[in-house]
């Protein structure tokens, strides 16, 4: 029988009807599609799936047990190299890691990777009986300071090889960006939920409500008998634009826009946190959280909602499957355009009018793409005379984040680069001995795959140096 | 879950509780901020620290009945817990080289305010204080404030105890009279310690003020509690729970944050009310 030239479609929640709802869009495949597409992989021999992995699963062997009908031995394979399965399927850019590199990629459509890493996790979750145990201690403890991907995945680890492993967590809720940052429609935060879970079975000690660098320091962490610490912070001050307006009222951080939603539960009906509904919203930005916040303030009710970016299509950073959801719901993309103000309502003749201060539209200018910079990437430049003004009620920027200085201020010895991002080796080792980093702390905002592959190098070299001790 | 370790209603709005939270009362220092969650499904809130016990492991906090999350805290008992207490967040108040300092609090400002005048008494500065409320009924801590100060000037807006009049009023007179500070700390409503630092400015005294905006996570990831300084003619923006609380009263943009702490305004009040009626039917 000839192979099918395309992945077998996922199923989708219609965009007309998903546009309204916060449930999951991707519904997943079934058993019957899983089967069909594990036979698209040719178990190839050189296995270049693998490569393009930053975790390593062992791809064709997992993928090899779909084909047997055996999905709970499916889902061991992936475990014995990933900690979170079920958020990997989901979130990972499949299409530039694992499938950019599958050999069926070369003439037809590449193995849809993700969506049976998918399938194997979720068949797991919902079928499997037998809870993970705690392996016998080998007496040794580590300190693991944020509960994000980074975190998690050093974490399970370690606590897989027997150390005891404390999480310490700034927030109210294990997870990190994966509970703050995306929203439920990508990643339902019942399945972080599950995958905590699993870590405190394997042993794993979560300490919500603990600010490192301000709680405990790094140095009392090993004053507490911690013999590793492990930094995975995240990224931290969201960045504005410095464009006049940016303070008016209904204008937000992605950041704070998509806490208020997803920690919060804004979302829900008769929130406790507050957030704006509804109106025309702009989110200034072209990365997968400008894609998450567009998406979530649509589902809050907003009657149009506008993609703000300076560059055009070709550049946009967030991965293209977020983008063409987005289209599909109605996301009204302005490429080539570029805040220059933020305007305000202000009544002269009442100052106390209550919607004093509320945002009422943002003036743009539109750009158009010059010479290469640097990075070889064309830089916009702005088009004299054409600035115009979009009537909007909030605007959100989602133009990246710095590294918060919580930790490096309170960690003698700990470098960091010129742009906050902590210095570490290949193994993730910082300046500090014993001390280890990885995640967005060190490269500044990325990936969560790229995250948990930094979390597991480190695990990798603590167990390398708790073990000569 | 942190237990409440004591409860003492200051005034008919104002509470003050004792909370279990060992790792907190080991680190906090007067000026320093921690957020709490009453429940499972509640918002997060700032609260100053308004003083710590170490050896019982207690961080005392000192709050006004003003919303929906601080009606349902007070409604919690001695002996009872709530979700989530987290800190201490913020910078704490600079005291080094100060050996006359003026604290103006006011309202239910003083519960910040209290501390950290017992700091600066505790390390030997000379302590003038001005606290201030709308009336006889409101007033908070004059005990407290007495026996760290070397001076206390009580005032009433509506004269129904000690002296008639605002805050402004004494530190006016004092500085026309030549009297001299390192610094003044002014903790309030907005107004207030524009009016202190409006006030201070003709005499050159400095004017460090408490802020606190709206916020949610407090540790610099959300930027919802950003405020603008004024920098050499540039605007600034600053994070009150990293850079903060504590800042240059001659620098804030205050009418801006005060337009800023008015945005949930309508949904504030809506929610308060649906909690009185909530807690009302409880009872």
């Amino acid at each position: 029988m000839p192979l099918d030239p395309k992945k077998h479609e996922m199923p989708t929640q219609a965009p007309e009807v998903r546009a309204h709802n916060f449930s999951e869009v991707a519904l997943g495949y079934t058993a019957e599609i899983a089967l069909e597409e594990a036979k698209r992989c040719l178990n190839c021999k050189n296995r270049p799936c693998v490569t393009g992995c930053p975790v390593n699963v062992n791809i064709p062997d997992f993928i090899t047990k779909i084909k047997d009908g055996d999905f709970e031995g499916a889902y061991q394979v992936i475990n014995e190299t990933s900690s979170l399965p079920a958020v990997c399927g989901r979130v990972c850019p499949q299409e530039t890691q694992c499938e950019s590199k599958c050999t069926m990629g070369i003439k037809m459509e590449p193995v849809g990777i993700g969506r049976l890493e998918r399938f194997v996790a979720d068949w797991h979750n919902a079928n499997a009986t037998e809870k993970p145990t705690a392996p016998a201690s080998n007496g040794h403890r580590v300190a693991i300071v944020g509960s994000g991907p980074s975190g998690l995945t050093c974490a399970g680890d370690l606590a897989k090889k027997g150390y005891q492993v404390s999480v310490f967590e700034a927030l109210h809720t294990a997870g990190g960006v994966l509970v703050y940052g995306i929203p439920e429609f990508r990643l339902p935060k019942a399945i972080v939920a599950k995958e905590v879970e699993t870590l405190k079975a394997l042993g794993v000690d979560v300490q919500t409500n603990v600010v490192i660098g301000k709680t405990l320091t790094v140095d009392e962490l090993f004053d507490m008998g911690y013999e590793a610490v492990f930094i995975g912070s995240g990224a931290g001050l969201p960045n504005f634009m410095n464009i006049p307006g940016e303070s008016l009222k209904g204008v937000y951080s992605a950041n704070e826009f998509l806490t208020r939603s997803n920690l919060m539960k804004a979302y829900l009906d008769n929130p406790v946190t507050p957030i704006m509904k509804g109106g025309k919203v702009a989110v200034v930005g072209g990365g997968n959280v400008a894609m998450d916040a567009a998406r979530t303030a649509l589902r809050l009710g907003a009657e149009h909602v506008y993609i703000v970016y300076r560059r055009s299509m070709e550049e946009l950073p967030a991965r293209r499957e977020e983008v063409e959801h987005a289209m599909e719901e109605g996301i009204d993309f302005r490429l080539l355009n570029n805040p220059v103000e933020i305007l305000g309502y202000n009544n002269p003749e009442n100052p106390r009018d209550p919607k004093n201060g509320f945002v009422t539209g943002m003036r743009c200018i539109r750009m158009e793409l010059g010479e290469p910079d640097a990075k070889g990437r064309r830089r916009p430049v702005p088009i004299p005379d054409s600035e115009f003004t979009l009537d909007v009620d909030t605007v959100i920027m989602a133009i990246g984040t710095s590294p918060n200085p919580l930790i490096k201020n309170t960690t003698a010895g700990l470098e960091v680069n010129n742009h906050g991002g902590i210095i570490v080796t290949e193994d993730g080792l910082t300046s500090r001995e014993n001390v280890w980093a990885g995640g967005d702390a060190v490269t500044g905002a990325a990936t969560v795959i790229s995250a948990m592959g930094a979390g597991k190098v480190a695990a990798k070299a603590i167990d390398e140096a708790l073990s000569a001790k | 879950m942190y237990r409440i370790a004591s409860k003492k209603n200051l005034n008919p709005t104002v509470t003050q509780m004792e909370i279990e939270a060992p790792l907190v009362a080991n680190k906090a220092l007067p000026g320093q901020f921690i957020i709490l969650r009453v429940d499972e499904a509640g918002e997060r809130i700032p609260l100053t620290v308004a003083g710590t016990d170490p050896v019982r492991g207690t961080v005392k906090i000192i709050f006004q009945i003003v919303g929906a999350t601080t009606e349902l805290l007070n409604y919690k008992n001695e002996g009872e817990y709530i979700q989530d207490f987290v800190g201490p967040l913020g910078v704490p108040t600079h005291t080094d080289g100060i050996r006359k300092v003026c604290i103006v609090g006011g309202g239910v400002g003083c519960a910040i305010a209290m501390p950290v005048a017992q700091a600066f008494h505790d390390l030997g500065a000379e302590v003038v204080s001005i606290i201030g409320f709308r009336s006889k009924d409101l007033l908070i801590l004059e005990d407290e404030f007495r026996a760290c100060s070397d001076r206390l000037i009580v005032m009433t807006d509506d004269g129904s105890y000690a002296r008639h009049g605002n805050v402004t009023v004494p530190l006016k007179e004092m500085l026309e009279a030549g009297e001299t500070f390192d610094t003044i700390i002014t903790i309030g409503p907005l107004i207030m310690m524009k009016f202190v630092t409006l006030t201070a400015k003709p005499f050159g005294v400095p004017v460090t003020v408490s802020m606190n905006p709206i916020m949610i996570d407090g540790t610099g990831m959300c930027g919802g509690c950003r405020l603008t300084l004024i920098e050499d003619g540039k605007r600034v923006t600053k994070f009150a729970c990293v850079d903060g609380p504590d800042f240059d009263g001659y620098k804030v943009d205050f009418d801006e944050a005060m337009s800023r702490g008015r945005m949930y305004f309508d949904f504030e009040r809506h929610a308060h009310e649906e909690t009185c009626n909530l807690l009302k039917g409880a009872n």
